[in-house]
């Protein structure tokens, strides 16, 4: 469930788009009316602000707000305000260019965005930046990485219901095969991890865990530094509970010293319009304490107020 | 009247049946034997015993080989075959023949020609048709069908979507020139198609580019990459269909059109026909013409029969 709240009655997009630029105007930047307006916007209502403000002052929203705020602020604004197509595409290109093994980025895009919503992923990213998204992760990747990721990014995933149980259960035997083998980069593992629909992965991976006694996760732990392990781990969790991928990943930020502003920015930006409400209830429950709290905690300044915005707070 | 048949006849009815190798019936010609032949039983005795190898004498009769009687199915469903193509949506047409190569084992070539020869919105909506019409995806069955070492090869370019744009990198170009260059003169030929490096080329890069990574290959080496991939029959295949599909056509047609082509090589006039017709049928005959110094549609003409004939020469255009 999404946790963007928007009022009952909004005005219309001329409207939004010049009290938005009543908040650049002179001295100093209104954040507060930002926030106010853009984080109680949905995605269509955002296009149409954004197309009502380039109409009425001949210049990109996007433009005008990299002018006027900054930092962690900035970045979630910014984000936030883009389409969910143009934002992954975004997003994808930077974890390309500063790619490391630990980037979890390219794994969410593909596996906990919708077949569909993958493409449009790969059409923006063509409009935006001239290449094909699959060619520059193929170029700024190597070895295993390059060999999961490649595929993962171009897959085009059959959505439907459907289930071969034959299959799964001679797949989750090869899975089983090739994870004692410690043949992780294996070429069957890397197809059934990247072509199979969602729903025949799930049931792969529950006969796994009826037939071998553990969850397939569990058995992919057997070097906790091994990042291309945690590279697996993480397109398994993507594919077969996104809602407690994100809750780890807002955890990991959040918690111990510091903050993880980027991961944090990241799953509330792509989440608030998707299931950030069911996050927010699995973080409260796996940490007994309400996901406002934790980011208030953690946060401060406008950068708080956006994200809390985006939680649902204050519409 | 009781006028033995004459040898002309004999042979015309022959071929009219398609048994001269041509391709398709002709539907008219039949018709007319029909009706000149009425009431002369003896007549189609005589045809029976001179039509070479399709019919066997057996106790007391001339017996119909089942092999030519199920040569004539295919060979009267060329028209068929060709209207339904026709009418069919290119996305489903495309999702059907690459699901018979998978299921049906019809040679691989089809599918890199789908995934190099399409557009990169055709091929998306290759992939569309296919989960509406096989409940999987189209990378899913190649990945689990495939096993030959070209199976990532295949798997790589049905999932491709190209940048379709101009923008070119030519230092990039060059450099993977070298980088093709270099895999294929260490590797045996054998090996290539394993090479990370040649699949991350051709599958990942935009055919603008990769047309100028070739040129720069041309320049670098001296000859083509065409060339240099000699016998491996996948990879020849994307280089030829990246580089320039009316050039690759007009060998597929050339090929098809030969004397003695198999069943999967004959198949193929029609799938191009169909598929290229209203996309670079000009650009094929000029290709064809200049590779064999031939017009398309006299070939054409010559080789098959009857409606299939006449609605390939409609596809074609004069």
């Amino acid at each position: 469930m999404a946790s963007l709240k928007v009022p009952a009655t909004v005005p219309s997009p001329s409207e939004d788009a010049e009290q938005l630029r009543k908040a650049f105007e002179g001295w100093g930047t209104n954040e507060a009316l930002i926030i106010s307006i853009l984080g109680h916007r949905t995605a269509d209502q955002r296009r149409a602000i954004r197309q009502a403000y380039r109409q009425a002052y001949n210049e990109d929203l996007l433009k005008s707000l990299d002018g006027e705020i900054s930092g962690d602020f900035e970045r979630v604004v910014l984000l936030w305000t883009l389409d969910s197509a143009e934002r992954d595409a975004w997003l994808a290109n930077e974890a390309v260019r500063k790619w490391r093994p630990g980037n979890r980025v390219l794994i969410e895009i593909a596996c906990a965005r919708s077949s569909k919503e993958l493409f449009a992923v790969r059409q923006a990213y063509h409009s935006r930046f001239k290449r094909s998204l699959e060619e520059d992760v193929a170029v700024h990747t190597t070895g295993d990485f390059r060999k999961l990721l490649v595929p993962l990014v171009s897959a085009f995933r059959y959505e439907g219901p459907e289930i071969n149980l034959t299959l799964a259960k001679s797949e989750a035997k090869m899975l089983r095969e090739k994870i004692s083998d410690k043949a992780y980069n294996h070429e069957e593992l890397i197809r059934i991890l990247t072509t199979r629909s969602k729903a025949q992965l799930v049931a792969t991976f529950n006969h796994y865990n009826d037939a071998f006694g553990n969850p397939v996760n569990k058995d992919l732990k057997s070097d906790p530094k091994d990042e291309f392990l945690a590279a697996l781990r993480a397109t398994i969790r993507c594919i077969c509970c996104p809602e407690r991928y994100f809750e780890k990943v807002i955890r990991l930020a959040i918690n111990g010293l510091g903050t993880d502003e980027n991961a944090l920015t990241r799953v509330i930006a792509t989440r608030a319009e998707v299931d950030l409400k069911v996050v927010a209830e699995v973080y409260q429950k796996r940490n007994s304490m309400p996901l406002e709290r934790a980011i208030k905690g953690d946060t401060s300044g406008d950068y708080e107020a956006m994200l809390l915005a985006l939680l649902g707070q204050g519409a | 009247m009781d006028v033995p048949l004459a040898a002309e006849e004999c042979e015309a009815i022959t071929r009219a049946f398609s048994g001269l190798g041509g391709l398709g019936v002709d539907e008219e010609a039949l018709v007319s034997a029909l009706g000149k032949w009425r009431h002369q039983p003896e007549k189609r005795a005589q045809l029976r015993k001179s039509f070479a190898g399709f019919f066997t004498a057996d106790g007391g009769f001339e017996r119909f080989e089942d092999d030519y009687i199920h040569y004539l199915k295919i060979e009267f469903a060329r028209f068929k075959n060709i209207m339904v193509l026709w009418a069919m949506h290119p996305w489903e047409r495309d999702a059907r023949w690459a699901n018979d190569v998978l299921h049906k084992a019809h040679p691989f070539d089809i599918i890199v020609e789908i995934a190099c020869t399409r557009s990169s919105e055709e091929l998306l909506g290759a992939r569309i048709a296919y989960h509406a019409l096989f409940h999987r995806s189209l990378e899913e069955d190649v990945a689990y069908h495939v096993r030959e070492n070209f199976s990532n090869l295949l798997v790589g370019l049905v999932s491709a979507y190209r940048y379709e744009g101009d923008s070119i990198n030519e230092e990039m170009a060059k450099s993977e020139a070298k980088t093709l260059g270099t895999a294929i003169k260490s590797a045996g030929v054998r090996n290539l198609v394993e090479n990370g490096e040649v699949i991350r080329i051709l599958t990942t890069r935009s055919k603008p580019h990769l047309r100028v990574t070739f040129k720069y290959y041309r320049e670098m080496y001296g000859k083509s990459i065409e060339e240099d991939l000699g016998d491996e029959l996948c990879l020849q295949e994307t280089v030829q269909c990246l580089d320039s599909p009316p050039k690759y056509f007009s060998k597929v047609m050339d090929e098809t059109l030969k004397d003695g082509a198999d069943k999967n090589t004959k198949d193929a006039l029609t799938r191009v026909i169909v598929s290229r017709a209203d996309v670079d049928m000009e650009e094929i005959k000029a290709a064809y013409h200049e590779q064999y110094g031939a017009q398309l549609e006299d070939v054409i003409a010559m080789k098959t029969l009857g409606n299939y004939r006449d609605a390939l020469l409609s596809l074609v255009g004069q």
